[in-house]
């Protein structure tokens, strides 16, 4: 009997083991901070660009020049509802103050096709194209919540996804609060913009810049200060989509009216 | 130490033995390289094909057509936003290889009259300007004022 108490643990016992614990732990994670793998990132100074956007509504013509080049350059797969990048025509009716109705977005074919403007020029309060594409973001959820590490964002800031590991269990794709993904109805992965790293690795503009007649969309490199990107931004008004997810993004719109989401 | 203490010492070490040849198979090469990815895959994005190639290789055939576009409106526009990609064409250049977009409908992608094209842009209706011909036969295409 005697001995067996010797042996047991008191709970006075139990109650020291477990803060001694619940401390060293909290000790280390405050020397230490125990980083995500997923969001280990390249130092800035090791880095040789950082992509992005900028896209300025004020020279968009919705010629949907944009969204075709891609579906070719890219092999999207041709069924209208599969996009890497794709323009919305916005008609905001005379009213809309009072009624959201009067917002009208329409993408016909993503407009592959280009557009037609509907609404009379009388009822018209004001109107404009939005390309949109993947907004490469900085805290990208899509790369968050992949469970394997197929897609993630590159040293040089261009969000990829590794066709060869994807499991194509559509995470991402619900994850993206700008819907730029889609499941690849041949390949059964996850699909999206490149940024057609492809082509950059050339040294040629992605195929939707180098298309584009009027200049309305325009890629660069976010860190070289006197570049023509952040010249843009610096001289415009721009504004990203949906700033208040805290998604970081790399595309930066000149013109964008509150009413895009 | 108990007998049945080191058998499950042994088989633990077995377990956790197993498990670390088993992740070496498992993890992919490059796994991890500069964070939770393949860095291999960087390289596979980058090396497929173009097809929408170098807007100046045009010009290397077609200079006649590149020079009159040069001084006209359409001067910044790449000749493959109207022609398509020209990856096939420069390798074997036939008319095959290539498009041309001869109908009003074309144009009319840039031009027709639309409340929400950005301004910088002439409009026309072309439900009504000049709706007996082809927009090519009165313009040039390359200098739509020639
Ligand atoms: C290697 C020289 C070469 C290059 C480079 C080249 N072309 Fe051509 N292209 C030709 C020749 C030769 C023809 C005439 C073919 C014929 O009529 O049989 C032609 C014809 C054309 C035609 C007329 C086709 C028709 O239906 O009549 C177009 C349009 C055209 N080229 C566009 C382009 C564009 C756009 C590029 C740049 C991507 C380009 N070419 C690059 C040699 C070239
Ligand atoms: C605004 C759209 C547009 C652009 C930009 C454009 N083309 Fe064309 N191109 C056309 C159209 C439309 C035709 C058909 C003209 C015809 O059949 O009369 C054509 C015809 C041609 C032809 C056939 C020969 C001819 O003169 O009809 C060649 C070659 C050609 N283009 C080359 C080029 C090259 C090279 C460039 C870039 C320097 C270029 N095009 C830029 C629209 C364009
Ligand atoms: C991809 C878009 C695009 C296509 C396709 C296109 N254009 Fe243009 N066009 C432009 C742009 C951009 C300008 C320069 C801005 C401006 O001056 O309107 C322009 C200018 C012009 C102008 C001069 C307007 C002016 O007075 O400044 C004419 C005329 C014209 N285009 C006719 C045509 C014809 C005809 C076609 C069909 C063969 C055509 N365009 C196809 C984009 C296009
Ligand atoms: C019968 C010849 C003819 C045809 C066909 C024609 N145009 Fe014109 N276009 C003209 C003339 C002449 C002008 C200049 C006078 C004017 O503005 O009407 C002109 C002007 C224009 C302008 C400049 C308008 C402005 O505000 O300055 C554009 C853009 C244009 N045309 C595009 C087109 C397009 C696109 C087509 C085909 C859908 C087309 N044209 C068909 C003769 C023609």
């Amino acid at each position: 009997m005697e001995l067996n108490k010797k042996n047991k643990k008191t709970r006075r016992d139990f109650l020291k083991l477990s803060s001694a614990i619940a401390g060293s732990v909290a000790f280390y994670s405050m020397f230490k901070p125990i980083e995500s793998v997923a969001n280990r990132k390249t130092d800035v100074t090791e880095r040789e660009h950082w992509y992005g956007f900028g896209f300025d509504i004020e020279k968009c013509i919705g010629c949907g020049l944009c969204a075709k080049a891609c579906k070719i350059e890219n092999d999207v797969p041709r069924e209208p509802f599969f996009f890497r990048t794709w323009v919305e025509q916005y008609t905001i009716k005379n009213g809309h103050i009072i009624k959201d109705e009067n917002v009208i977005v329409e993408s016909p074919n993503g407009g592959i096709d280009g557009f037609t403007q509907s609404v009379p020029d009388k009822e018209i309060f004001k109107s404009f194209f939005v390309p949109k594409t993947c907004n490469h973001c900085y805290k990208a959820p899509c790369v968050q919540v992949c469970p394997v590490g197929a897609t993630f964002e590159t040293p040089d800031g261009v969000v990829l996804v590794d066709d060869s590991y994807c499991v194509g269990c559509g995470y991402c794709i619900q994850a993206c609060p700008y819907g730029a993904r889609y499941l690849h109805p041949e390949k059964k992965t996850a699909d999206k913009c490149t940024f057609c790293y492809h082509r950059l690795k050339k040294g040629l503009a992605p195929a939707c810049v180098d298309v584009c007649p009027t200049g309305a969309r325009m890629y660069g490199d976010l860190d070289d200060k006197e570049g023509p990107l952040v010249q843009f931004i610096k001289n415009h008004t721009c504004r990203v989509l949906k700033p208040h997810l805290n998604t970081k993004p790399k595309l930066f719109y000149n013109a964008l009216n509150e009413e895009v989401r | 130490m108990p007998k049945h203490i080191l058998r499950l010492i042994i088989l633990f070490v077995i377990v956790i033995g197993l498990f670390l040849v088993a992740r070496q198979f498992l993890i992919p090469e490059s796994f991890g390289e500069y964070g939770h990815y393949r860095a291999n895959s960087i390289e596979e994005n980058a090396n497929h094909d173009i097809k929408y190639v170098d807007r100046a290789e045009c010009a290397e055939c077609h200079d006649d057509i590149a020079a009159l576009k040069q001084g006209g409106p359409h001067k910044n526009i790449n000749c493959q936003t109207c022609h398509g990609p020209g990856n096939l064409h420069i390798e074997d250049p036939t008319p095959e290889n290539i498009v041309k977009e001869t109908e009003r409908e074309f144009c009319g992608r840039c031009h027709n009259k639309n409340a929400a094209r950005a301004k910088l842009i002439k409009q026309i209706d072309i439900n009504e300007h000049n709706i007996e011909s082809k927009c090519i036969e009165c313009h040039n295409p390359h200098e739509p004022w020639n």
